[in-house]
């Protein structure tokens, strides 16, 4: 969702960062066992990463805000269950199975867990078309609030920057994450100055870059 | 979003969600869409194999190896991939040399990206509102709340991990550890001064 709580860079008054010495990678048993059924169900589930995250992060703020880092985790995940009908909503609620599984779903075997880690997901895609932007040429991050998933940072739209990198083409996950398509398109590391994106008093040594797909672009 | 180490134990909402992630993954058992034993193991990884030791081992390789670095500025997905690691949310590696006159730090405003086969799983502050909203925005800021003070003319470059591209901060070699094995020059290599929120310890830190 293009206006969520996610969408954080830039946004005032959240405090100081606070890092926590010799922090375990995981916080209770429960964290342990929703990211692992989270890794898990995407086999079975078949969406992608950019439906998991337009599952977690399309909520609102206040709910976002609210919830553990494993909380958005655990919710997302029920979500993409419910809608593809692996699990209804009785159930979650029951703590129990109430209705018979979907039939022939996959499912993450112990012997599969490190070979399915170890191909990941790429989502680099042979291109079409050269592209449209080189390294050192100056673009404007297009202003657009699509009501669905992007990962285009509002606080970059309708500023200029310079092409840094040019990564080759990527999935696109505005379209991925609807399920309409993967529609890759070249992406781009293009870098900001501070000046441009907050203004005059800004950190005159600091520059930001966001990682952009063409069609976020224009050329400036 | 809460830090989870803000819950107690004791809290009725932790017991909550601890019993709906036990009856989710009894379901899920039930229905036969996953294996319990998958999930230890997928643990297991994350808990104890797959951590900021890898990355270490990397850049530890890059600071006695010229050849080694050249190729990981060039080629981060092939030179990590040759000590041994690769795959999920490090599909599409890039790698950043900090220098006196540029600093490079990571963030992902938007959700957690972060590069695991390298650094394992984020901390709680890299996915909090704090670090996603400010570093951004006030990235020497946020390096004091690290206790990190760069030169005034240092530039900082700072990365919002905004695709599936995942970056890693190949800091400065400290000065006094000349002639030291990659080993020990791992142990210098902290997992903040990979995502560009620390420096490496100097050698005399190390007990």
């Amino acid at each position: 969702m293009t206006e969520g709580a996610h969408d954080m860079g830039g946004a005032r008054g959240f405090g100081c960062v606070r890092p926590e010495p010799n922090e375990p990678p995981f916080h209770a048993e429960w964290e342990r066992r929703a990211f692992a059924l989270t890794l898990a169900m995407a086999m079975p589930g078949g969406w992608n990463i950019d439906m998991s995250r337009a599952a977690r992060e399309n909520r609102p703020p206040q709910d976002y805000l609210c919830k553990s880092y494993y909380e958005i985790w655990l919710a997302g995940l029920e979500r993409l269950m419910v809608e593809r009908g692996l699990v209804e909503r009785d159930e979650i609620e029951a703590g129990r199975a109430l209705h018979p599984p979907l039939p022939g779903k996959a499912r993450l075997s112990p012997e599969g867990v490190a070979q399915v880690l170890y191909r990941g997901a790429p989502t680099g895609r042979e291109p079409k078309a050269p592209a449209r932007f080189k390294v050192g040429d100056r673009v404007r991050a297009r202003t657009f609030s699509p009501p669905t998933h992007t990962r285009l940072p509002r606080y970059v739209r309708g500023h200029a920057g310079v092409v840094e990198l040019v990564h080759g083409c990527h999935v696109f996950p505005d379209s991925n994450a609807l399920g309409a398509g993967e529609d890759p398109q070249w992406l781009y590391t293009v870098c900001f100055d501070g000046a441009e994106l907050w203004g005059a008093g800004a950190d005159p040594t600091a520059k930001v870059s966001v990682d952009a797909w063409d069609s976020y672009l224009e050329p400036a | 979003m809460t830090h989870d180490h803000d819950h107690d134990d004791e809290h009725s909402e932790l017991s909550e969600t601890q019993l709906r992630v036990r009856a989710l993954e009894t379901i899920l058992t039930e229905k036969g869409y996953v294996d319990p034993a998958a999930l230890d193991l997928l643990i297991e990884t994350y808990e104890k194999k797959v951590g900021p030791r890898n990355g270490a081992r990397v850049v530890a390789k890059a600071w006695t190896d010229p050849a080694y670095r050249a190729w990981l500025l060039e080629d981060a997905n092939a030179a990590i991939a040759s000590v041994g690691y690769a795959g999920r949310q490090g599909e599409h590696m890039v790698v950043l040399e900090n220098t006196p006159s540029r600093h490079n730090m990571v963030v992902c405003t938007l959700c957690s990206c972060y590069p695991w086969p390298v650094l394992g799983l984020p901390p709680i502050w890299y996915k909090s509102a704090p670090y996603r909203s400010r570093a951004v925005a006030d990235p020497r800021g946020v390096l004091r709340d690290f206790g990190v003070e760069l030169p005034a003319a240092t530039e900082i470059r700072v990365w919002d991990s905004t695709s599936e591209v995942r970056y890693l901060v190949l800091p400065m070699r400290p000065e006094g550890s000349a002639g030291w094995s990659e080993e020990k020059l791992a142990d210098l290599v902290t997992r903040n001064s990979m995502i560009g929120t620390g420096v490496p310890k100097r050698p005399e830190e190390l007990a």
